[in-house]
This record gives structure tokens, C-alpha cells and sequence, in this order.
């Protein structure tokens, strides 16, 4: 199975990691693992905590009690060697696309000029090629998340954090940047962790999908591999047999967390 | 939208109507000229200003207070602004002072700034210092506090950290602010400049306007007031179009500007 031939070396590891805010716990004892050239979707219902474990990842976040390791290091601060594309819009809106995706660089010393040589090649990439000198703010909600994926993809991370990225895009755009993410990963398998609540994308896009449960208190209670066959066309593979079974499977645990989640906010 | 030339119309129309108003009621004694003076004559005497030539050297006087007031005041402002924002410690411990001191009638100063820096120029930018360095803190520190922080987070972890977040992104994201207080500092540079100089001092417009003062000239009050107010006017037009270059990417500014 592809779970046992990636596990050789793990690129995080999360041992017991409890958060609280206060006197809410949002997660707790969560022991999870993505191993080196996973792609791992965490989907579960809205507010359970997947934002939290994904910025304890990130180091943008301090546990309140376990054990979090990226690539083979004790997360402790912001983490360069990962990138994380953000749910909200995170450009900077005073930069140009070219120069958003040129920042990657120059914030680790590159010289603005030698980066922005670099970011050329990343904007055509993304299809935005005739798109460099507009701000964010002429850019569709489609073209800004394309700019975000190039600008953090340039820095070239070991390990990719998403947290539903796409989640704010129509159907076909989103379609569009999932099989972009896919066709980019194909090309040399980072580790992924992306984060969503339509498990659909999940499955199209991922290695393996992990369930969390609804909070407080949330941790993982299902783990799925995908063994669906690659390269993948988002749209197309949905219409498979085989996807529909995995999806009958795996909605079946998280409908009950979903109508959890939704008992406790009603 | 309202139409330019309709708008420019309309504006110039009721500065000719104003004018033309306290020009007949000059004329026709209605108001007194003692107090009011009268509008040509106040436009003759600004011409005889810069015909003699004398108007120059308080102009320039004016104009080095001021400037040199702006840019201090402007420079100490932003730098304590960026400090006390990115160091929330030293905020909390200054701020009872700094609001103190903000709390001065700055016209107050001026005494004490006469029995330090006596009556030269030096005196008069101190004086413009302390009211433009209170804009540019407030201004930068609400700047840089309001720096989005998904934005900030997204720098942290592309790799950003000490210089290179404060040119990137806590600069340009406080721009905004620190330049509407840039266009209010002008106004607070000329004040320190006008309200020294008419306090005491040996030349300025303050010092002109004072002295017509003295004598009851009321004329030579309103044209001082007028050379004053062209000069500022000037200055902010100078900051606006900066302003407009460097904020650019800014979604209703480059529109509403163009
Ligand atoms: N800074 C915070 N202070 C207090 N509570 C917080 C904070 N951040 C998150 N929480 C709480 O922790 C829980 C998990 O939040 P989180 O943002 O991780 O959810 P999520 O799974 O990402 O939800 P969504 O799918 O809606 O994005 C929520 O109940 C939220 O209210
Ligand atoms: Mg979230």
C-alpha cells in the first residue's frame, strides 16, 4: 500500500498535541503523520480545529502540551522550509503579481532584480504570464490564489501547508487550480497537508484523507488511503466507481461529525 | 460623477462672488476698512511685497522654519511610531507620557523656547517639531498596528523577518496613514513657524504680520495671511501627488485619482 512505502521518513510528525484557548480546548491528543511525498487531506466539520493543527505546523502557533516535528526538526517559530498558502487573501497588496511571487525570494536575500527573473518563468507557470504588473486588487479571487501558489512554491518548500485554499472559487476555477496543484505536485512530490471541508477535493486531490472529529476537543478518528490511480483529472475521476465507493466509506464517518457539529452550534 | 469643469466652475464663482462682495461693501463703507481691510488693496500689496523684494527673505525664513520642522518632526515621528508599535513593552510605559506631553497648548512652548533658543529660526522649528512629531507618531503607530495580520503571517513565513518586514510590509501598509499625516503636518509645520515668529522673532511672515499688527495695518495682516495660505496650498499639492505615485496599488486611490 502506498501508506507503508511512504512512511520510511516522516516530514511532520505530531506526537499528543493538545491546543487550548483559554479555557476551550480545540484540539487534543492528536497524533498524526505525513510522510516524505504524501499528500494528506484533513477534512472535518467547520470549526473543529484544522486551521489550528495547520498553524501549529506552520509555527505560527504554540501548543499548549505535545510534540510537533517538520522535517525531521522541533517546530519553534514561523517555519521557512514550509510553505503555507493561507485561506484569506495573504498577497501583499502593494505589491505587483510579479513582484508578490518575487517576494518569496527576496525575503530570503535574493536580490529584487534577480528575482524577479526568477518569478517571470513562475508567472507562466500559473498562466498569468500577461498579468505581472497588476496589483491584487485587478486580479479575479482565481488569479490572486494562482499568484499565492507561485509565490510560495517559488521559495521551493520541502513541505506544503493549504488551508482551503480554493474554497472560495466557483467550481470550474476550482477544478482548474486543482488539477494546477496537481500537475505542479506530480512534478516532485512535496509533502502536502491540505485542508478542506469538501471531501470530494479531498479525495481527488490526496494520498490519504484523515477525518477529525468535531470539537472541542477534536482529534483524528479515521484514516482512508486513496488508491486512486495518477495523474488525476479532478473532474473526471469523480464520475468512478471506485471514487464513489471510497466517498460512500468515508462520508459515512463524517456525517456523524458534521451533525455533531452542527447539534452543538444549533 | 459631478462634471470637473462644472465643479471648477462653481468654485471659482464663489470666491469671485466673495471676493467681489467685500470688495463693494469696502468700497461702499459698509464694512469697515480698519478692520476688514479691502481686497485690491490687499492683492496691490502683495504685489508691492514682491516688487521691493523684501517679502523674499521672510518667505525663505518661513520657508526653512517650516521644512525643516516637517522633516524632523516627521522623521523622530515615524521612527517612534514604528518603535513603540513593534515593541508593545516600551508602548505600554511611555504612553502615559507621551499622551502628557501631547496634551501641551504648544503656544505655551514658546516662552520657554525663547529663554532656550532665542529669538532665530531655531526657536521656530522647535516649536513646529513638537506638533508634527505627535501626527506622524499617532499616524504610524495606528499604521503599523492595523497591518493585516494574514498578510504578516504570510511575510513570517515566506522568510520575512526584522528589516525586510518593516520595508515591506509594515511600511508600505502604515503609507496610507502616514500619509494623511504628512498633509496635516504641513499645516502644523507652518503653525509651529507663524505662531514662534509672531511670538517673537526678528523675520518670518509671522513676524511681518505682527508688525503690521503693531501698527494697526490691518491690509498688510491679510496679505501676510494670504501669501501663507497660497505657500501651503502649494506644499500639499506637492504631498498629494507624491502621495498618489507611491500609493498607487491602492484600489478606490488610483481610480478616484486618474
Ligand atoms: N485565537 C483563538 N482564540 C479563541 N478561540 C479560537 C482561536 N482560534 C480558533 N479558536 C477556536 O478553535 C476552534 C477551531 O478553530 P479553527 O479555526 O482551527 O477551525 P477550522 O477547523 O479551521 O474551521 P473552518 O473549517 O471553519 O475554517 C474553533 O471553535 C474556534 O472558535
Ligand atoms: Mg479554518
Amino acid at each position: 500500500m502506498v501508506e507503508t512505502s511512504v512512511r520510511a521518513k516522516a516530514a511532520v510528525e505530531v506526537r499528543g498535541l493538545t491546543v487550548r484557548f483559554g479555557s476551550y480546548t480545540a484540539v487534543e491528543g492528536v497524533d498524526l503523520e505525513v510522510g516524505e511525498g504524501e499528500f494528506l487531506a484533513l477534512v472535518g466539520p467547520t470549526g473543529c480545529g484544522k486551521s489550528t493543527l495547520l498553524n501549529v505546523v506552520a509555527g505560527l502557533l504554540p501548543p499548549s502540551a505535545g510534540e510537533v516535528y517538520a522535517l525531521g526538526e522541533p517546530v519553534g517559530g514561523p517555519n521557512r522550509k514550509a510553505g503555507y498558502l493561507f485561506q484569506q487573501d495573504a498577497l501583499l497588496p502593494w505589491k505587483t503579481a510579479l513582484d508578490n511571487i518575487a517576494m518569496g525570494l527576496v525575503f530570503r536575500g535574493v536580490p529584487l532584480r534577480e528575482a524577479r527573473n526568477q518569478a517571470r518563468p513562475w508567472l507562466e507557470r500559473v498562466g498569468l504570464a500577461r498579468f505581472g504588473d497588476r496589483y491584487p486588487h485587478q486580479l479575479s479571487g482565481g488569479m490572486k490564489k494562482r499568484v499565492g501558489l507561485a509565490q510560495v512554491l517559488i521559495t521551493n518548500p520541502r513541505l506544503l501547508l493549504m488551508d482551503e485554499p480554493f474554497s472560495a472559487l466557483d467550481v470550474q476555477t476550482r477544478h482548474l487550480m486543482e488539477n494546477l496543484l496537481l500537475e505542479l505536485w506530480q512534478e516532485d512530490r512535496k509533502s502536502v497537508i491540505f485542508i478542506t471541508h469538501d471531501l470530494e477535493e479531498a479525495i481527488a486531490l490526496a494520498d490519504r484523507v484523515v477525518v477529525l472529529s468535531a470539537g472541542p476537543a477534536s482529534r483524528p478518528i479515521g484514516s482512508f488511503a486513496i488508491p486512486l490511480r495518477r495523474p488525476r483529472d479532478v473532474a473526471e475521476v469523480r464520475l468512478t466507481e471506485e471514487f464513489l465507493g471510497i466517498h460512500q466509506e468515508i462520508w459515512s464517518l463524517l456525517r456523524g461529525e458534521v451533525q455533531k457539529s452542527y447539534a452543538q452550534q444549533g | 460623477m459631478p462634471n470637473k469643469a462644472k465643479v471648477r466652475l462653481w468654485q471659482v464663482g464663489i470666491l469671485l462672488v466673495f471676493l467681489g462682495l467685500w470688495e463693494w461693501g469696502a468700497r461702499t463703507g459698509r464694512l469697515d476698512k480698519l478692520y476688514f481691510a479691502q481686497p485690491s488693496e490687499i492683492a496691490a500689496r502683495i504685489v508691492k511685497w514682491f516688487s521691493e523684494g523684501d517679502i523674499y527673505r521672510h518667505l525663505w525664513v518661513t520657508s526653512v522654519e517650516m521644512l525643516l520642522a516637517f522633516v524632523i518632526g516627521t522623521l523622530l515621528g515615524v521612527a517612534m511610531g514604528l518603535w513603540l508599535a513593534l515593541s508593545p513593552p516600551v508602548a505600554a510605559v511611555l504612553d502615559p507620557y507621551i499622551k502628557a506631553l501631547n496634551s501641551i497648548p504648544r503656544v505655551l512652548l514658546a516662552p520657554i523656547f525663547t529663554i532656550w533658543f532665542g529669538l532665530g529660526m531655531l526657536k521656530m522649528i522647535a516649536l513646529g517639531i513638537t506638533l508634527v512629531f505627535f501626527v506622524a507618531f499617532f499616524n504610524t503607530y495606528q499604521g503599523v498596528r492595523e497591518v493585516n495580520p494574514v498578510v504578516l503571517a504570510n511575510a513570517r513565513m515566506l522568510g520575512a523577518d526584522g528589516g525586510r518586514l518593516l520595508r515591506h510590509v509594515y511600511l508600505p501598509s502604515a503609507a496610507s496613514w502616514i500619509f494623511s499625516s504628512l498633509r496635516t503636518s504641513i499645516g502644523f509645520a507652518v503653525i509651529g513657524a507663524v505662531i514662534g515668529e509672531y511670538l517673537g522673532s526678528a523675520a518670518g511672515l509671522g513676524y511681518i504680520i505682527q508688525q503690521a499688527e503693531g501698527v494697526f495695518d490691518t491690509t498688510g495682516v491679510f496679505a501676510g495671511i494670504v501669501v501663507l495660505m497660497v505657500f501651503v496650498l502649494a506644499l500639499d499639492y506637492l504631498v498629494s501627488r507624491v502621495e498618489a505615485q507611491l500609493l498607487r496599488w491602492r484600489p478606490q486611490e488610483a481610480e478616484a485619482r486618474s
